[in-house]
């Protein structure tokens, strides 16, 4: 266990490392977002969070549709 | 509509909003005012006066600090703090809280310029504020931090809109990136001086982190907060596609804190920290691209909204030069371009470009939407909308043009030899080279003075209209109330 902490503790160790996790985060984010079709609708649906606010002076078009809670 | 108005000051805390928008126009047109007297100083040196407060060295923190913390910081807490609201459906956390980073982030503004003028500066470029003044904005930024998340917490609507993450990610980052690059010691108790904890390449490595870092957070991926709320709302039409902004999100998150030192190339930085710095900066472009094309997208099937609403005209041009920017600085990354481009007047092209076209431009197009909700009314006049429009865009053109001749021209003229080796200029060749573009950068930062002016008054104009019709319906329901 002492040996896998030191060997975390060199730089030429830690950086590739955390270079392959991040970028597998990424990627599994890419592919959260892009993967499913009922996601993406669910995902999709709150652009409509800032239309559906209620401004009285507001002259935009009201919101067309709501988002899915 | 008047009392659903009324309803909506109640509901939500609009009057730190309004306080944070007056500021962030008076630093605005202050800060723009000394740099344009700064860009003809160095025109015409003479204008210095030879007093030592306004001799371009001072002056030009001032300029900056007004500008990027005066005008963008305020513009930032006022929008973000109006943003959270209105997306969150809750009132800010603590108005007692949201008031003192008013009064904080103000008096920090304040005494540094006062400071600048009369010689008080670490010389860390972006952070020239001395020690007790950077204690002063970490207590107010940790409490922006404090008010931004509870309110968050606190929040009725179940998801959190992709506006603030940006605007989160902005305020932690800064923090993060404040706190490391001034961690210093001052020479006593009494004393505004202090001497960095860092030392040699380190020290200089440090500041860019914070410098770019800075232009990444502060003056990308805030006003990237900004974009995703004001565009859609402007345009009455749900942002192009919310799954692109969240992959925008996360690539900028990823990618933006590795590219600092790609402003110390050709240094004694070591060689493959330049290296790894230029490649995170091309890929930078990806990211970049894709929120502006997802900002721009947003008016598919509106483009004539274009012709009628100078609102939508400013976010959209901000858009543009916002992709223009992010397109020349990966370009400027580059070693063999950044051979030529460093130490001219590219870069300073190239950062205004950035900072009058994109961060300007979004904010003033924010703040056209803004300003007659808070103070429900309707803009004084449209037809100065316009006319702004086109003092800051031609103001832009003439500022960045002049700044390519100058730079390009200045650089290929400071590594011209002669068939013997020799340089083929003088220093002071490339100094006189300079005057002409300087001039047309001059009348170029007063075309865009010119507008900023304009802006602050018709804003005063659309207040005191607010309040006279406040007023007079006050009347009429006093009159109702009386005849009952």
């Amino acid at each position: 266990m002492r040996e896998l902490l030191e060997w975390f503790t060199h730089m030429e160790h830690s950086k590739p490392l955390s270079l392959v996790l991040l970028f597998v985060t990424f990627v599994g984010i890419v592919l959260y977002v892009y993967s499913n079709r009922k996601r993406a609708k669910r995902l999709e649906s709150y652009k409509y969070i800032p239309l559906d606010d209620d401004e009285s002076t507001s002259d935009e078009q009201p919101a067309g549709k709501h988002h899915e809670h | 509509m008047a009392i659903a108005g009324l309803a909506t000051q109640e509901q939500y805390n609009y009057a730190i909003i309004k306080k944070f928008v007056i500021m962030a126009l008076l630093w605005g047109v202050l800060g723009m005012l000394t740099g344009v007297y700064i860009g003809f100083e160095l025109a015409w040196p003479a204008l210095n006066l030879d007093i030592p407060q306004i001799t371009f060295g001072r002056l030009r923190p001032v300029h900056t600090s007004l500008v990027i913390f005066g005008f963008g910081g305020s513009a930032l807490f006022a929008t973000s703090y109006y943003v959270v609201q209105r997306t969150c459906q809750v009132r800010l956390f603590s108005d007692v809280m949201a008031d003192f980073t008013f009064w904080g982030w103000q008096v920090a503004v304040a005494v540094s310029v006062i400071g600048y003028m009369n010689g008080f500066t670490q010389a860390r470029e972006y952070a020239e504020m001395v020690w007790p003044v950077d204690l002063l904005i970490a207590i107010t930024w940790v409490t922006y931090l404090i008010v931004y998340v509870m309110t968050l917490r606190q929040r009725s609507q179940p998801h959190i809109y992709v506006a603030n993450w940006f605007f989160v990610a902005f305020i932690l980052a800064t923090a993060i990136l404040h706190i490391f690059n001034n961690m210093e010691v001052p020479i006593s108790l009494f004393s505004l001086k202090s001497y960095s904890l860092h030392a040699g390449v380190q020290d200089a490595m440090t500041q860019w982190w914070y410098g770019h870092n800075a232009v990444g957070f502060f003056l990308t991926a805030a006003f990237l907060g900004m974009m995703y709320y004001f565009v859609p709302k402007q345009a009455g039409r749900p942002v192009y596609s919310y799954r692109l902004s969240i992959i925008h999100f996360w690539a900028l998150i990823f990618l933006y804190m590795w590219v600092g030192a790609h402003h110390l190339h050709w240094t004694a930085l070591p060689d493959w920290t330049s290296t790894l710095a230029a490649t995170f900066s091309i890929m930078l472009l990806l990211p970049s691209w894709g929120g502006m094309i997802n900002g721009i997208m947003t008016l598919s099937g509106a483009w004539d909204k274009l012709r009628t609403d100078p609102v939508i005209r400013f976010l959209i041009v901000a858009l543009s030069f916002y992709g223009m920017s992010t397109f020349e600085g990966p370009l400027m990354s580059l070693k063999s371009v950044n051979a030529l481009s460093h130490y001219t007047d590219w870069t300073i092209g190239h950062v205004h470009s950035g900072a009058l076209g994109w961060v300007a431009m979004i904010s003033i197009g924010s703040f056209y939407h803004l300003i007659p909700r808070l103070w429900e009314t309707k803009l004084w006049s449209t037809r100065l909308v316009f006319i702004h429009f086109w003092l800051a865009t031609f103001g832009i053109v003439l500022y960045i043009s002049s700044m390519w001749v100058a730079g390009i021209g200045q650089g290929l003229m400071l590594r011209a030899f002669d068939d013997y080796g020799n340089l083929a200029y003088t220093f002071v060749e490339s100094v006189q080279f300079l005057f002409m573009p300087y001039v047309v950068r001059g009348l170029g930062g007063v075309f865009f003075v010119s507008g900023m002016i304009l802006m602050a008054f018709n804003v005063a104009m659309t207040i005191r209209q607010g309040y006279r019709e406040r007023a007079m319906l006050d009347a009429k329901l006093a009159a109702k109330l009386a005849n009952a």
